[in-house]
This record gives C-alpha cells, sequence and structure tokens, in this order.
C-alpha cells in the first residue's frame, strides 16, 4: 500500500510545485474564498518584515497568525513553498494511517459482534468487508491531496493547511491511543485557532473507549482519565502560549489572534456567514449576536457527543465540520479536511438522501464564487447580495451534507440492531421518517 | 424539511418527475421562449424612471449655441485631416490650447496578431490628443469624458468640431465640479484602449503607449460622440460594452430625458419608439429591438468606443447621429445643448451612478425589463437540464439495490468507468485548447502552405479544428478499445449536462444574452441525445445546434433585423469576417466570448457528441 500512497504524494507535489511557478499563484493570494484575514500570507509576510524591523507583528492590526508561526517561518521563509507542500503531505500521510489503523478496529469490532451473532440476520449487506475497506485509506490520502481546494488553498500559501497538519496529527495520535501527543496537538490546534477545542470531547471519548473505560460519571476510573486527559491539554496550551510570550515577550498576541478570531473585526467578504451578518448589523446588536454566532461552533459538541459517545471518530468528523461551517474566518482550505473523511463513510452511500442535491449546490456554486466576485468588485453590476446568497446557499449545501451523513450513519446503527427490512407491527413493510 | 426528511414524499416526487421527464421538459422549453419574447410585449414591462436624485430634481437651462461656430471648425479640421493624411495632431493641440484646456498627447502603438482585413490596419500607429478642462469649483478628484473618435476619411467631422465647439463654451461655464476631459481617439477602439490603459497605469493586453502626463481625477461618466453629417434627424444611443457589459441604466434614462425635453427624436438599435403597443406592427418593433439588444450582447464586444471604458466601472455610452431621409431636422446647436445638458446633471453626481439597474434589456429607449423580470426565462431553460440530470441520476441509481450481490460487483466497473468518463473530457478539452492557440499560432505555416492571406488563414483553420473535433468519438473508442457501458454514457452525460448547467449559469449571470442564446440551442440537444437515438438524424440536428452553427444563425437573424437580408454566400463571408473579428476582439480588448467558445462551450458539446456515438 506504500506505493500507490507515494505515487499520490508525488502526483500532488508536482501539481502544486508546477501550481506555483505558474501565473494561478498570483491571483490566488487574493482570493477571499482561499486565504482569510487570518491565514493570508500576504499578512504572515507583512509580520515578518515588522518582526525583522524590531515592531511587534501584531502592531498595526494586519498580521494574526500565532508567534509560533511566524517563528516558524522567520527560520524557512525562503522555502515557504515547500512547507507548504510538505504540510499537505504530513496530513494526507496522517490521514491515511489513522484512517488504516481506525478500520481495523471498526472490522475487529465487527468481526466480534458477529461471532457473538449480535446483528440480526437480515443485514448481512450491512456488513463491511475487507476488499472494500481496503482501499478507503489511500482513499482519504487522495481526496485531501488531489481536492482542488486543498491544491488552491497550499498554493496560495494560506497557513491553513498548517493547521490542518496540526489537527490531521492529532487525529493520528487520538487513534494510535497515544493520550499524551493527542492532548499536546489538540493543545496546539487550539492554539492555532481557538475552534479545535471542540474536538476534545471526540477525543476523550475515543480514549476512553480504547481502554474500555466506561462513560458513567460514577466510576472514580472515568473521572481520573478526563482529569489525566484534561491535565495534559490545558498544561501543553499552557506551555504553549508561555512560550510564544517568551518569544515576543509581549503578550499582544491574545488579543490579536484570539480577541480578532472571536469578536470578528475585519468583515471582509468570504465563504462563511459572519461578513455580510455584521457589516449590516446595528453597532449595538453586534455583541449578542457575536455570542450567538460563536455558540453555534460550540455548542453542537455537547448534543452530538451524547448521541455519538460510542462513535468518536464520526464525531470528530462532524466536528471539523461544524468548525469549518461555522467558524468566523472559514476558508476553503478547512472545508477539504473533513471531505477528505468522505471515502472512510462511503459504507453509508445507500443511506445518504440528497447527496445528488448536495453535490449539485456544492458544485455550482464554487463555480459562482468568482463568477459574482467578479461581478460584483470588477464590473460593479452585481453587489453584495449577489455574493452572499451563493455564501448562504453553500453554506446550507454543506450543512445538508453534514446532516445527511449524520442522519445516514444514525439509520445505519439502527438496521445493525434492528435490522435491515423493518416490519410495523401490523406486518407491513415501514419506513424510517426523521422528525 | 418534510420534503427532504420523508422518504415517502420524495419518492413521490421523484417519480412524478422521472415519468413525466419528457412532456416537462418540452413544457420548460417552450415556456422558457414564451417567457423571452413576451419581455417585450409592453404591459410586462417597466417604464424607465430616473432612480439617481442628483439628476433628478434639479433642472437645468442649456445655452450653447455656438452649433454653426463647431461647423466651421469641423470643416477646417476636416481640411487639416486630408491635408495631413491622418489625425492632425499639431492642430487639435493646438486647437484645444486656444480654447483654454490643458492639452497632453499619448502615442501608442500596436501589432495585431493577424491583419483585420475589416478595417484594413495590421500595425497600427496612432496618437490621441486629450486636453482637460479643470474644475473651478471642486478638488479635481473626479472627472466626466467626452470623446470622439478620430477616424479616416469625411465621417466624424462633426463630432470632433462640437467637441472642440463644447469645450469652448464649458471653459466659459463656473459651475462646473468635476474635471472635464475631451479626448479625440485615433483608431477607434484601439486608441481607446492605449488611452484608458495609459490613465489608469495597468497593461492588460500588452500594447505599447507612452505614459500619460496629465490627468485628471477618477472618471465618473463617459460620452462618446460620433456625427458624420451637419445636420441630423436622430441620435442613437449605443449601450452594449465590451463582454456585454451595459452602463447604468440610469445614462440611458438620462439621455432618454434630454432627448424628450430638447425634442431630438432618439432610437436605440437604429428603431424608432412606436406608441401602439397593442397592435401587431407595435409588439414586432419591441421584439425586433430587444433581439437586436440580445444579440449584440451576446457578441460581447464593443458596439461603440464606449465600451472599454465600463470595465474600468465607468458608465459610458455612445451617442450617434444618424442623418436619414425623415423630415425632422436637428442641427448641431440642439445636439450640443442636449450634450450640454447631460453634462451639467453628471456634473451634479455626488458618488458614482449606481441606483438604477445594471441588468436590463430595453425593448425601447423609455421601457426596461429587469434581471428578475428576464432571468426566469433562462432559469426555464436551465430547469430541463436539471430534470434530465435528476432523471439519470434516478436511472443511474436504481439497479444498484437491485443486483444481489451489492457493493462487490458495484466495484468492479468502477475502474474503466472512471476511465471511459475521463478521456473523452480530457480529449474534447484538449481540441477545445487547440481551438484556442493553434489558429493564431499556426497562421504563418498556413499561409506558406495554401494560398490564403493571414486572416484566412486563421479563420480556416479555426473551422477546420472545430470540424476535426467531430472526429473525436471514433479516436476515444480506439484508445478504450470499445469499453464503453450502458452506464459509462450515463455518468458521461450526467457530468456534461451539469458542467453545461453550471457554465450556462454563470455565461448568463456575466452576459444574459449570451447565455440565453447557447441555452436556446444546447439545451435541447443536451435533452435529448443518447446512443440509441437515430445517429445521422440526430448528428445532423447536433451539428446545426452547434456553437457556430449557432453564430452562423444569429448573423442571419441580426441581418433580418437589421432589414438589410443577406443572401447566403455573404452570409457565409460575415460568417468568417466575424470570427476574426471575434479572435481580434479577444486579443486586442480582451473580450472572453472566443475562448469561452473554444475552452468551455465547445468541449461541453464535443461531450454530448461523443455521448451520441457511444459503443
Amino acid at each position: 500500500m506504500a506505493a500507490p500512497l507515494t505515487l499520490v504524494l508525488i502526483v500532488a507535489v508536482t501539481i502544486r510545485a508546477v501550481l506555483f511557478s505558474s501565473s494561478l499563484a498570483e491571483p490566488l493570494m487574493e482570493r477571499v474564498e482561499v486565504v482569510s484575514p487570518l491565514n493570508a500570507w500576504k499578512r504572515v509576510v507583512e509580520g515578518l518584515a515588522l518582526l525583522d524591523l524590531g515592531a511587534s507583528p501584531y502592531s498595526g492590526d494586519v498580521f494574526h497568525e500565532t508567534p509560533l508561526i511566524i517563528y516558524l517561518f522567520h527560520f524557512v521563509i525562503d522555502y515557504a513553498d515547500i512547507v507548504f507542500m510538505i504540510a499537505d503531505g504530513i496530513t494526507a500521510v496522517a490521514l491515511y494511517l489513522a484512517v488504516q489503523d481506525y478500520n481495523k478496529t471498526v472490522f475487529r469490532k465487527q468481526k466480534y459482534a458477529l461471532e457473538a451473532d449480535r446483528y440480526p440476520h437480515d443485514c448481512l449487506e450491512l456488513i463491511r468487508t475487507p476488499k472494500e475497506m481496503y482501499y478507503i485509506p489511500l482513499k482519504v490520502a487522495l481526496f485531501y491531496l488531489l481536492n482542488p481546494f486543498t491544491i488552491f488553498s497550499c498554493v496560495a500559501k494560506s497557513t491553513c493547511g498548517l493547521n490542518n497538519a496540526v489537527i490531521a496529527l492529532f487525529i493520528l495520535s487520538t487513534i494510535k491511543g497515544s493520550a499524551f501527543l493527542s492532548a499536546v496537538f489538540l493543545a496546539l490546534a487550539t492554539y492555532q485557532s481557538i475552534y479545535p477545542l471542540t474536538l476534545f470531547a471526540p477525543a476523550l471519548l475515543f480514549l476512553l473507549q480504547r481502554l474500555y473505560i466506561p462513560v458513567n460519571f460514577y466510576r472514580p476510573s472515568f473521572w481520573l482519565f478526563t482529569l489525566q486527559y484534561a491535565v495534559m491539554y490545558l498544561g501543553s496550551l499552557c506551555v504553549i502560549v508561555c512560550l510564544s510570550f517568551f518569544l515576543l515577550s509581549s503578550w499582544d498576541f491574545i488579543p490579536s489572534v484570539y480577541g480578532f478570531i472571536l469578536s470578528v473585526p475585519d468583515l471582509t467578504p468570504n465563504i462563511g456567514l459572519f461578513w455580510y451578518f455584521f457589516a449590516e448589523m446595528f453597532e449595538h446588536f453586534r455583541f449578542f449576536f457575536i455570542c450567538v454566532f460563536q455558540i453555534n461552533v460550540f455548542f453542537y459538541t455537547i448534543p452530538l457527543s451524547i448521541k455519538l459517545k460510542e462513535h468518536p471518530v464520526f464525531l470528530i468528523f462532524m466536528q471539523i465540520a461544524i468548525i469549518s461551517i461555522f467558524k468566523s474566518y472559514p476558508t476553503v482550505g478547512d472545508i477539504s479536511l473533513y471531505m477528505a473523511f468522505l471515502p472512510v463513510w462511503s459504507h453509508l452511500y445507500r443511506f445518504l438522501r440528497n447527496i445528488f442535491l448536495v453535490s449539485c449546490v456544492m458544485l455550482a456554486c464554487s463555480a459562482l464564487f468568482p463568477v459574482l466576485w467578479h461581478l460584483w468588485i470588477y464590473a460593479g453590476s452585481a453587489n453584495s447580495n449577489f455574493y452572499y446568497a451563493i455564501t448562504l446557499l453553500f453554506n446550507v449545501g454543506q450543512i445538508l451534507l453534514v446532516s445527511d451523513y449524520f442522519y445516514a450513519f444514525l439509520r445505519r446503527e439502527h438496521h445493525l440492531t434492528h435490522g435491515l427490512y423493518l416490519k410495523r407491527k401490523d406486518g407491513s413493510e415501514a419506513t424510517l421518517v426523521l422528525k | 424539511m418534510g420534503l427532504l426528511s420523508d422518504p415517502n414524499r420524495r419518492r413521490a416526487l421523484t417519480n412524478l418527475l422521472t415519468r413525466l421527464n419528457t412532456p416537462l421538459c418540452i413544457v420548460c422549453y417552450l415556456a422558457g421562449v414564451a417567457w423571452f419574447m413576451g419581455l417585450a410585449f409592453e404591459p410586462f414591462t417597466l417604464r424607465t424612471y430616473m432612480s439617481e436624485n442628483a439628476m433628478g430634481s434639479t433642472m437645468v437651462e442649456e445655452r450653447f449655441l455656438a452649433g454653426e461656430r463647431a461647423l466651421v471648425t469641423a470643416r477646417e479640421f476636416a481640411a487639416q485631416k486630408k491635408k495631413m493624411g491622418g489625425m492632425p495632431v499639431d492642430w487639435l493641440v493646438k486647437a484645444m490650447q486656444a480654447r483654454g484646456l490643458e492639452v497632453f498627447t499619448q502615442s501608442f502603438s500596436r501589432t495585431l496578431p493577424f491583419p483585420d482585413e475589416n478595417k484594413e490596419r495590421y500595425m497600427v500607429h496612432g496618437t490621441n490628443v486629450y486636453g482637460i478642462l479643470r474644475a473651478p469649483r471642486a478638488p479635481r478628484t473626479e472627472a466626466l469624458v467626452l470623446s470622439a473618435p478620430c477616424t479616416p476619411g469625411s465621417s466624424n467631422n462633426q463630432a470632433v468640431g462640437l467637441l472642440l465647439g463644447l469645450a469652448q463654451y464649458f471653459r466659459g461655464q463656473m459651475y462646473w465640479a468635476k474635471d472635464i476631459i475631451f479626448l479625440v481617439n485615433e483608431h477607434d477602439l484601439i486608441g481607446m484602449q492605449a488611452w484608458l490603459e495609459g490613465y489608469h497605469h495597468t497593461n492588460t493586453t500588452g500594447m505599447s503607449w507612452t505614459p500619460l502626463e496629465g490627468r485628471g481625477g477618477s472618471i465618473q461618466a463617459a460620452l462618446s460622440l460620433e456625427l458624420s453629417s451637419d445636420i441630423i434627424t436622430s441620435l442613437d444611443l449605443v449601450l452594449e460594452g465590451l463582454n456585454g457589459q451595459l452602463p447604468n441604466l440610469d445614462l440611458a434614462n438620462l439621455f432618454y430625458a434630454f432627448c424628450q425635453k430638447i425634442g431630438v427624436l432618439c432610437t436605440i438599435q437604429g428603431k424608432l419608439q412606436r406608441n401602439d403597443w397593442d397592435s401587431a406592427a407595435g409588439y414586432s418593433q419591441a421584439v425586433q429591438t430587444m433581439l437586436l439588444m440580445v444579440l449584440k450582447q451576446a457578441s460581447g464586444r464593443p458596439w461603440g468606443d464606449h465600451g472599454l471604458f465600463l470595465r474600468y466601472h465607468i458608465e459610458a455610452a455612445s451617442i450617434r447621429g444618424i442623418n436619414s431621409f425623415r423630415q425632422y431636422k436637428t442641427d448641431l446647436t440642439t445636439v450640443g445643448k442636449l450634450l450640454e445638458g447631460m453634462f451639467r446633471k453628471l456634473n451634479n453626481l455626488l458618488e458614482r451612478l449606481h441606483q438604477s439597474y445594471f441588468f436590463y434589456l430595453l425593448p425601447s429607449l423609455s421601457r426596461f425589463v429587469s434581471i428578475g423580470y428576464y432571468m426566469p426565462a433562462f432559469g426555464l431553460l436551465a430547469a430541463i437540464l436539471l430534470l434530465r440530470a435528476l432523471d439519470l441520476w434516478v436511472q443511474l441509481g436504481s439497479p444498484a439495490p437491485g443486483t444481489e450481490d451489492g457493493l462487490v460487483d458495484g466495484e468492479q466497473p468502477f475502474g474503466p468507468g472512471v476511465l471511459s468518463v475521463l478521456t473523452p473530457l480530457i480529449i474534447s478539452h484538449l481540441t477545445g485548447v487547440a481551438l484556442y492557440t493553434l489558429p493564431i499560432m499556426a497562421q504563418q505555416t498556413a499561409v506558406e502552405h495554401f494560398p490564403v492571406s493571414e486572416t484566412e488563414a486563421v479563420v480556416l483553420t479555426a473551422i477546420a479544428i472545430y470540424t476535426a473535433g467531430l472526429a473525436l468519438p471514433h479516436n476515444t473508442h480506439r484508445v478504450l478499445s470499445g469499453e464503453g457501458t450502458e452506464e459509462g454514457w450515463r455518468v458521461l452525460k450526467l457530468i456534461a449536462i451539469f458542467y453545461m448547467a453550471v457554465l450556462l449559469g454563470c455565461t448568463a449571470l456575466i452576459n444574459f444574452s449570451l447565455g440565453f442564446i447557447l441555452a436556446l440551442t444546447l439545451v435541447p440537444v443536451a435533452a435529448f441525445i443518447t446512443p440509441h437515438v437515430p445517429r445521422v438524424l440526430s448528428a445532423l440536428v447536433m451539428v446545426l445546434l452547434s456553437p457556430g452553427s449557432t453564430l452562423l444563425f444569429s448573423i442571419f437573424v441580426y441581418q433580418e433585423l437589421q432589414e438589410a437580408p443577406i443572401t447566403l454566400l455573404e452570409g457565409w463571408n460575415l460568417f468568417l469576417s466575424v470570427i476574426s473579428q471575434g479572435i481580434l476582439d479577444h486579443n486586442l480588448y480582451g473580450s472572453l466570448v472566443y475562448p469561452l467558445i473554444s475552452l468551455l462551450v465547445y468541449p461541453c458539446w464535443l461531450l454530448l457528441w461523443n455521448i451520441l456515438f457511444w459503443k
């Protein structure tokens, strides 16, 4: 399996290298769909210039990346292209290994269940076969590396690629069962963009499951491990933040990075939901609605964790998708991360209901973004409403996609316990209705 | 969300849509065409009105009286032009200086990719002369432009004369709050392109020009004037710009309002408005006017010198004086008054024209159809594609649960399936790339080997590649060694249909007319084509409805609407020259129609062609 992965990596790197040297790289760096004020390369360069001049990189409200990123690029600025390509490669390999491991676990569990004769007899066609699962890790890597969204994001040198790499490493270390590394990478991801904070719950659930500790609030072992993981997480977060402080010897980065993410002062259009809404809003409602909008990202963690506590990896997928939909400065790079997981759920395909509609919407919107941007900004004939309409549609498409997968997952689980061909009490065929 | 989550209702809807698919498609198509034709019917249109407050409430009194003097200047200019055998730059500079303007010149040169046989030019050298009247009342941050092209021969001298006359008159007025730039450009659009690029410090087309030495503020609006006779009978307003972009409707409203006030006959597309909308003749006049506008807009070329301003976010229109055999005559003084009035209103602007519509069609000058009214016509056509795609999707999905083996069997055809879909996609796009690049690259070789001129070489190469693309399916088959499956063509068709829907949708947003005309011919093809229809007949229909034939038909319709019908041979010659113009427009001004057709629409059509010959 290593050979195809290497081939995919080589193809991906070639495409990126060609695009880096083409004339496409320059305009891509300006696209609002690909870069946001948080992760634009131009801003990183500006921050570096300020740093070199001995000023705080956060003076002047241009640079909003974390101190570690700026110090990383302080040393490798000349090899930035390569760094971004490596980051994408790391993400793909990490996801590949993680999914491979996860599939093994899934298969083992299925085998035990089959041996224990726990599945109803009519749902044998839902049983997953090794043949079908064999190519999934490769498909995941393929989906991530050759997704045009990832390629654009990488060629535009959006630091989103680095965040994705950190999250992918976090997923890998979680699935491999290393609590410490998982906590460290989670802390790093949180440090980068706050929102991965919500991944704490699924990671904890997964590690608990792996150690056969039941989620039971009356069991001391549960609390002990939770505490252990939380301490490791908070400790490493603390270390990273303090390290940043010592690097710059100022706390400037806290308001400039996290304040910037949470209070959304920059209303440059992007593919998210925030900009239009807050551009239109009266100032005195702003605080309230910012709270409402930001709670969106964090709130779904609770019901989803309760519903999916047996399936933490699916929960991770749901969380990443929710983050990329509801975060304050989303870019297409964020979307590409959760899209890479779609092959893992390919066995849910038969239960998906709106996949045709969703793929139509997503593809059409991706084509319409640049068109409406052109009409609005260059031709001056359309206006922001046109662009926001597409943004809205795109996000509705994403939400439909995620909820469709959620529904399909739950439905498969339901069938696995209740049988595939459901009968009503009177013996006629029954259908499941979501209400 | 009931519809999306309730499986029973979904199934009912899907069944309905698949069972009634063909009738629904036909109904949609007819409804789309009927809707479009109905747009010209007066009760369905809106009356134009001035949206911009700054131009509405203030009435101005026109005092320009120097029409006769402008005519004298025009004659002097004509004499100088004849003597110089081109643009009399020195004379113009002196004349403008004498009228108290700051005068600058800009020289430019451009070698065309191949000779332009319509205008007989290849290596173009020229000079633009422009004078700036500085605003006495404001800090010179904004400007207006009045331009008149200096064309070879005896045409357009009166426009330059009137421009100089207006310059002299405007100089004496105190109320100007914006700089007014008087521009005489040589070689029409090429000169205009050079001047605009110089003014905005951009170089998008690789032209060489000397930098401008003087500038006004940011240009708010521009009018281009074309007059070729001392007395005119009517004024024609030209709005269609590069890539089908239109200026804000308020500019047309302004023109119309002043024509009404001063009492000048005004036309659009050369068609006078009729008052009897309820008669057949009145409706047909409106339809003809609208169709002319649609055809001109779809061509994506600038139809007057104003066309290039629009790219820089400057509202601009051309005003063309027509001298026909009508009894009603207007002299230059009246035209001057009209321009004075328009400029004074534009001078009052506090911000760019943005209040009114940018997306509209005009069945007459006093009536307009806005985007909300005309988009459904396109939407109905696009709905056919979605209906068809849904049908295909259901067809593709239904046999899959039917097979008992499930996924294990489904995996096998997937491998070659991807290849058999990807190959036509790549080949047809490569053909498109060839169509885009080869005609200009290969002109030298073609000229050496065949007895044709360079222009003919380019056009004929394009047509040859276009035709050669039709041989594509046979080549694809050789690559695949006859692996096409029933499922394969369905997937390919689904992709092609979806591709077309997105492509036409995007096109229609930027240039409605182009999108609509393409949809009118391509959508039926996309809807009915399968490998099982009678092959020869369908191939004929497909060729007749291909993008190239659409262009040919459009030329005939255009000539018919212009009341200048042509024979088949003339039509063919015009077809050739239109192709060369399209390629030139792309190379000179950055018009997007040629790349759009060759790189995207034509490959998409080839995919459908491929489905027809699927084995």
